[in-house]
């Protein structure tokens, strides 16, 4: 048998796990592989502009398509710009698979030039990771990376790959199996307990599905529909979980927690059963611990044991994949009518609707809804920023697909939305990707704007931009006597620094400026037509709020509601 | 806070220790007691615990410690029957020869051993479980102890 490099291997195995496209930025240990992956027409590279750029791409290509994304970035400074974006995949369990290069074994400890110990760094943030001292183990790693990534709870894995390694040569062999003797994810759950839901349901007169981004991880979406419909069972979502279950189904009651709608809150407070399902009961959710759904009894369903009564007590525990728990369940769903309860909550959907101030300026929950009233029979990726921009977009556009939103859930990156965006165009070239951002996140990876342009990547970046940090303004108007400090971008808007649009027109993208709101849907059809990247800047309301709102550590039923 | 014994059977890997120890530290829990080492199959190490813990947290920890891929399994001995020992050397002060028969007399009564005879110490080792060793310092503590290093707990579940 011939014997291949180290990077000959690891492009081999790209194509053994069928993950050929490639997210990096390069430097000095990482040439091999660079070199290697140049050579192959077979994998397609895409050259970011700051290795935070390319994790949030590979990111952004693993949620939109369900795949694993592949990042690569050289040692020292390179592997630690991967941090955040490691990070963020970790919190929302997204599948990615992130190559560092590293100096010479040899020099290894050395404080040599762009060490770091990225295994050591990465342990916390990672589902799993590996240094790869010998080429030999190469194939082995690579298999167990993918396979770990992917399955289970899934997660990021990073394998630091020092520059030696991937020169040195062996034998190629890629493993047919991985066989891990600590890690054998429960899939089936167990029937009994199942059973014990069912009972719970048939006992329950104000049930409640709540769904996180477990459902969207498993592709259970159609299983929880078919759930909820036949069973006749309101669901709510969680940030991470909208699309798992379509808005516009009167079964819907949207978003729930901090920023979730006044009826989902109360229908969780008033419930008697919570059915948890892949869902982590995560502090934006429940507000404070012990006033959460007081009167319920929790049924939880997840493939992560610790997940299981960490946060909230559960009563019925069921440990494996969504997907296929809901598929028993189905076996035994029954119609109820539930006539009561779905009053009750028809009352408060009427009462308490999502709502702003519909006059003439320029709402940012108005820009989202015409965003969903022009894009409606297209195949649309919203990606978002963090902050109000990201909340906005959750609460106005109604998500009717899984993998459609694309949002950092637990960690909260600003910068995000962006890269994160152009990996969704890649992974979905048919798509109509959007990236909802704020003047304050979209200058953290704007940078991306060379990879979008010279990559003809027509990703719509729509900026909300009221010259804010505005969320974190918002926190200071309820709660610090308005003192904005380190909130103010913009002391005025035509102070606004810099100008989008013409950034945009200096990396060859069209900026479009909105000041008015009879421009707003115009100005989105445009850039819809437009065939490359497009910066739409949209001069909004400066202090809108989001709404409803828990204070941090309150109750979820004390909810902020700001308009009369 | 109370105290628990953990035992944590893990791929014998480098790197596997960090990734134990780093969910105490994570949770700024302090580790007592560390013991770790080859097992019957040499592939796997057992890591014995002994950690100062809200116990609630510690369920937390419990279940993040099977998380890890490299565990294989993890037992909490603090609430079974179990035996343990733990290694224990002592320096202690030692210079007149009345001193050194008292302490020689300590030694023989408790089963412990002295195992180096310095010109003004002797060094004293005893293998026993936490509250034979505790006796035994008790014991030396007025001759002056200049030294202590233990080796930290190990256990097994008991059969009975």
């Amino acid at each position: 048998m011939s014997k291949l490099t180290g990077a000959e291997i690891f492009v081999k195995c790209l194509h053994e796990e069928k993950s050929t496209t490639v997210f990096g930025y390069p430097g000095g240990v990482i040439i091999p592989l660079a070199d290697q992956i140049h050579k192959e027409k077979s994998i397609k590279f895409y050259l970011t502009r700051h290795e935070q750029g390319a994790v949030h791409a590979a990111d952004g290509y693993a949620r939109a398509t369900g795949d694993v994304g592949v990042c690569i970035a050289t040692s020292g400074p390179g592997a630690t710009n991967l941090v955040t974006g490691i990070a963020t995949a970790y919190l929302d369990s997204i599948p990615i698979v992130a190559i560092t290069g590293q100096v010479k074994s040899t020099l290894i400890g050395n404080d040599a030039f762009q060490e770091v110990d990225m295994v050591g760094i990465t342990r916390p943030i990672t589902k799993h990771n590996y240094l790869v001292k010998d080429v030999k183990d190469l194939a082995g790693v690579m298999k167990e990376a993918f396979h770990i990534a992917r399955t289970g709870r899934p997660g990021p894995v990073l394998i630091d790959l020092p520059v030696d390694v991937q020169i040195q040569k062996t034998e190629f062999k890629y493993p047919k199996n991985v066989s891990i003797r600590g890690y054998k994810p429960t899939y089936e759950g167990h029937l009994g307990q199942i059973k014990k839901i069912m009972k719970a349901i048939s006992k329950s007169s104000r049930p409640l599905l709540y769904v996180g981004g477990g459902v969207i991880l498993s592709e259970a979406a159609k299983e929880l529909t078919a759930f909820a419909k036949k069973t006749n069972i309101p669901v709510t979502m969680t940030m991470m979980g909208l699309g798992a279950f379509p808005g516009d189904n009167r079964l819907s009651l949207g978003m729930l927690g901090m920023h979730g709608t006044a009826y989902a809150n109360h229908a969780v407070q008033d419930a008697d059963l919570i059915i948890a399902v892949g869902a982590r009961f995560d502090d934006r959710v429940t507000g404070r611990i012990d006033k959460f759904a007081p009167n319920a009894k929790v049924a939880h369903i997840d493939i992560d044991p610790s997940s299981v009564s960490k946060n909230i007590q559960v009563d019925i525990p069921v440990i494996g994949d969504a997907k296929s728990i809901l598929k028993e369940m189905n076996k035994l769903a029954e119609k109820k009518s539930y006539t009561a309860w779905h009053k009750t909550i028809e009352k408060w959907k009427k009462e308490l609707p999502l709502k702003y101030k519909d006059d003439n300026n320029v709402h940012p929950q108005y820009i989202i809804e015409q965003i969903q009233e022009i894009t409606k029979d297209k195949d649309v990726i919203i990606a978002t920023e963090v902050g109000q921009n990201q909340m906005w977009a959750a609460q106005h556009y109604i998500y009717s697909k899984p993998r459609t939103w694309i949002s950092s859930g637990g960690l909260g990156t600003m910068g995000y939305g962006f890269p994160a965006a152009i990996g969704a165009q890649i992974g979905k070239p048919n798509s109509l990707v959007f990236d909802i951002a704020g003047d304050g996140s979209i200058q953290m990876n704007i940078q991306e704007l060379a990879t979008a342009v010279l990559n003809k990547l027509p990703v719509k970046i729509i900026i909300l931009n009221n010259g804010y940090l505005g969320m974190v303004r918002q926190w200071q108007e309820l709660f610090y006597d308005k003192r904005y400090a380190w909130t103010v971008l913009a002391e005025d808007m035509d102070q606004m620094c810099p100008d989008f649009v013409k950034l945009a027109e200096s990396y060859g993208a069209k900026g479009i400026r909105v000041k008015k709101k009879a421009e707003v849907k115009s100005a989105i059809k445009e850039a819809i037509k437009t065939k490359g990247p497009v910066i739409v800047d949209f001069w909004i309301e400066r202090e809108e709020n989001v709404f409803p709102m828990v204070p941090a550590g309150e109750s979820i039923s004390n909810m902020m509601h700001g308009l009369a | 806070m109370s105290k628990f014994v953990i035992a944590v059977l893990v791929e014998n890997k480098f790197g596997v220790l960090a990734r134990v120890a780093g969910l105490f530290s994570a949770r700024g829990f302090n580790i007592n007691s560390l013991a770790v080492g080859e097992t019957e199959d040499p592939d796997v190490s057992r890591i014995t615990l002994v950690v100062e813990a809200d116990e609630k947290i510690l369920e937390q920890v419990k279940k993040q410690l099977n998380k890890l891929i490299d565990t294989i399994k993890v037992e909490d001995l603090t609430d079974g029957e179990y035996v343990d020992r733990e290694l224990i050397l002592i320096k202690v002060k030692a210079s007149g020869v009345t001193v050194r028969e008292k302490i020689v007399s300590i030694v023989d009564s408790t089963g412990a051993a002295i195992v180096d005879i310095g010109k003004r110490s002797v060094t004293v080792e005893e293998s026993g479980n936490e509250h034979s060793i505790k006796a035994l310092i008790e014991l030396l503590r007025p001759y002056g102890i200049i030294e202590i290093v233990r080796t930290g707990k190990i256990a097994l579940q008991s059969d009975k």
